[in-house]
């Protein structure tokens, strides 16, 4: 019974990470219909320079967790305007391939830049180290770290997509964009924040995985990515609660599978949950089945 | 207060308007009527900018607004009610009134115009936190219309306003849109029921295949023996 405790404990924190992946992903599916295979890469980049922060300039966890997002925020704003905007009334399967492009893209350039070598994220020090146990559970700090992050970001995330300005703008092109631009909306700014959003998440992800399992290579964001991507669908994509409940899930399965039965089936099992959700309930647990208009 | 002079509009390789003026005078309800795809909707979208012209000029108030953004045209007064309504069907009815007046800033005015929206659509009060997706086609169409009076539009415009909807709520959209008139909107109305337009309309184009064939008075083209052969049944 510890045992499994302790694994839905392990679930959680790594549920975290990718439902903070899945997010971007399914809010930029939300709002351009893209499946934006360069989201995983984001996060790369988001734990490389978490990473330069922490050990080139001795940045504390917070400092370096805010530069990274930061940085993932222009990537991921720049992305869009070089790579889709041009493409806006292009096919989808020609956005899809750009994107596929932009991936293969930063990852190999990354790699120029920072060497294909795994690297080593600094040793945490001080109240990171510490960890609590409950019985036979323990709980380490990066793992309360990591679960507390990801939801004050899904707060503020949520807050800012129902409450304000901007949100509502984001949920009205996501629903139907001329509609939107009738109202005033700047279609274009509008998608552009929904990158700000989802890169920002992305970067977050990446500075925490980074602490968490330490060692971080140039590509490091693409089995992350695809299972994110598995989350977002699980929960319906383009619907944001599902991303949350969707990574949860994939992280909890995943760990689930490691722990009760062979780890080297752990990816398998993810994508057979992709083909299963696709033949039984293709819109998604939250999604609603909508038939394509002609 | 609107002017459209010598629009033409393509599809691809179609030349769907052909070189249309239309004039609608400040206080006016014009209303541009016409058989399926002759192009009513297309230079409906024009006027608010959702469609690029390939040639022509449009001015609102005397400025040239041939090449500004949808959004700048919003801001300008320009305030169109969408063909099937288009609100934001998951999104609540007080969301979409608020959506209306996005380009706002001035939230004690914006208040003022949400209770003379409520006024007007009470059903839209009585329902203010339920998903628009869930109102019924006379309830969206109002929903619709008030979205668009929350931007406090100078000109209206409609696209069959009264597509799909009962006789009786028909009769009682016109007289909503006479009444909006009556308290200072232009009305540009784009319609298929040409009887219902032409009652409260102060003039009338007829559109034929991307050309205007036939204006006038409302009262005018009710006579007019074509017009009633074509478009009144008789």
């Amino acid at each position: 019974m510890e045992q499994f405790f302790q694994q839905i404990i392990n679930g959680i924190s790594l549920g975290s990470i990718y439902a903070l992946i899945a997010l971007g992903y399914t809010m930029v599916y939300g709002i351009i219909k893209l499946i934006n295979f360069a989201h995983g890469d984001v996060y790369m980049v988001g734990a490389y320079i978490g990473y330069f922060c922490m050990t080139s300039f001795h940045m504390g966890f917070l400092p370096s967790l805010f530069i990274a997002m930061t940085f993932c925020v222009i990537l991921g704003v720049a992305i869009e305007k070089i790579a889709y905007k041009p493409l806006r009334n292009a096919t989808r399967i020609a956005v899809l391939i750009t994107a596929i492009g932009v991936s293969l893209f930063i990852e190999y350039g990354t790699m120029f830049f920072v060497k294909a070598d795994v690297r080593s994220y600094p040793p945490l020090t001080g109240l990171l180290v510490k960890s609590f146990k409950l019985g036979d559970i323990v709980i380490t700090m990066q793992q309360l770290l990591i679960v507390g992050i990801t939801v004050i970001l899904m707060v503020l995330l949520q807050f800012i997509v129902k409450r304000t300005r901007i949100g509502k703008a984001m949920r009205a092109v996501s629903l139907d964009k001329e509609a939107a631009e009738l109202m005033g909306i700047n279609v274009n700014t509008t998608i552009s924040f929904t990158f700000v959003l989802g890169s920002a998440l992305a970067g977050a992800a990446g500075v925490l995985v980074g602490i968490y399992y330490n060692s971080i290579n140039p590509l490091m964001g693409i089995m992350p990515g695809l299972k994110a991507f598995v989350a977002a669908v699980f929960g319906g994509i383009g619907i944001i609660p599902g991303a949350m409940i969707g990574g949860y899930f994939i992280g909890t399965l995943e760990v689930m599978v490691s722990g009760y039965g062979n780890s080297m089936f752990r990816d398998a099992v993810v994508f057979a949950v992709l083909i299963l959700i696709l033949i039984v309930k293709p819109s998604g647990l939250l999604g609603k089945e909508t038939r394509e208009k002609v | 207060m609107l002017e459209i002079t010598d629009l033409n509009v393509h599809f691809g390789v179609i030349h769907a308007i052909k070189g249309i003026s239309i004039k609608v005078n400040e206080g006016e309800i014009v209303t541009l009527i016409g058989a399926n795809g002759a192009g009513k909707t297309t230079t409906l979208r024009t006027v608010s900018g959702l469609k690029k012209l390939s040639s022509g000029t449009i001015t609102l108030n005397g400025m040239d607004i041939t090449h500004s953004s949808a959004q700048d045209r919003v801001k300008m007064g320009i305030s169109h009610v969408p063909e099937g309504r288009r609100i934001f069907s998951t999104m609540t009815v007080l969301e979409n009134l608020e959506l209306g007046a996005y380009l706002r800033r001035d939230k004690s005015e914006i208040a003022k115009d949400l209770s003379m929206v409520y006024e007007r659509f009470p059903i839209l009060a009585d329902r203010k936190k339920q998903a628009a997706g869930t109102l019924s086609g006379g309830e969206q169409q109002m929903l619709a219309m008030g979205r668009a009076l929350m931007s406090r539009p100078k000109l209206l415009c409609l696209d069959e306003p009264s597509m799909g909807l009962a006789p009786l709520l028909v009769q009682e959209i016109f007289d909503i849109i006479r009444d909006i008139n009556e308290k200072g909107t232009t009305i540009l109305l784009v319609e298929q029921n040409a009887s219902m337009a032409l009652q409260i309309a102060n003039r009338a184009y007829v559109m034929e295949t991307g050309s205007i064939t036939l204006t006038g008075t409302g009262a005018e083209l009710m006579q007019s023996d074509d017009i009633k052969k074509a478009y009144l049944g008789g």
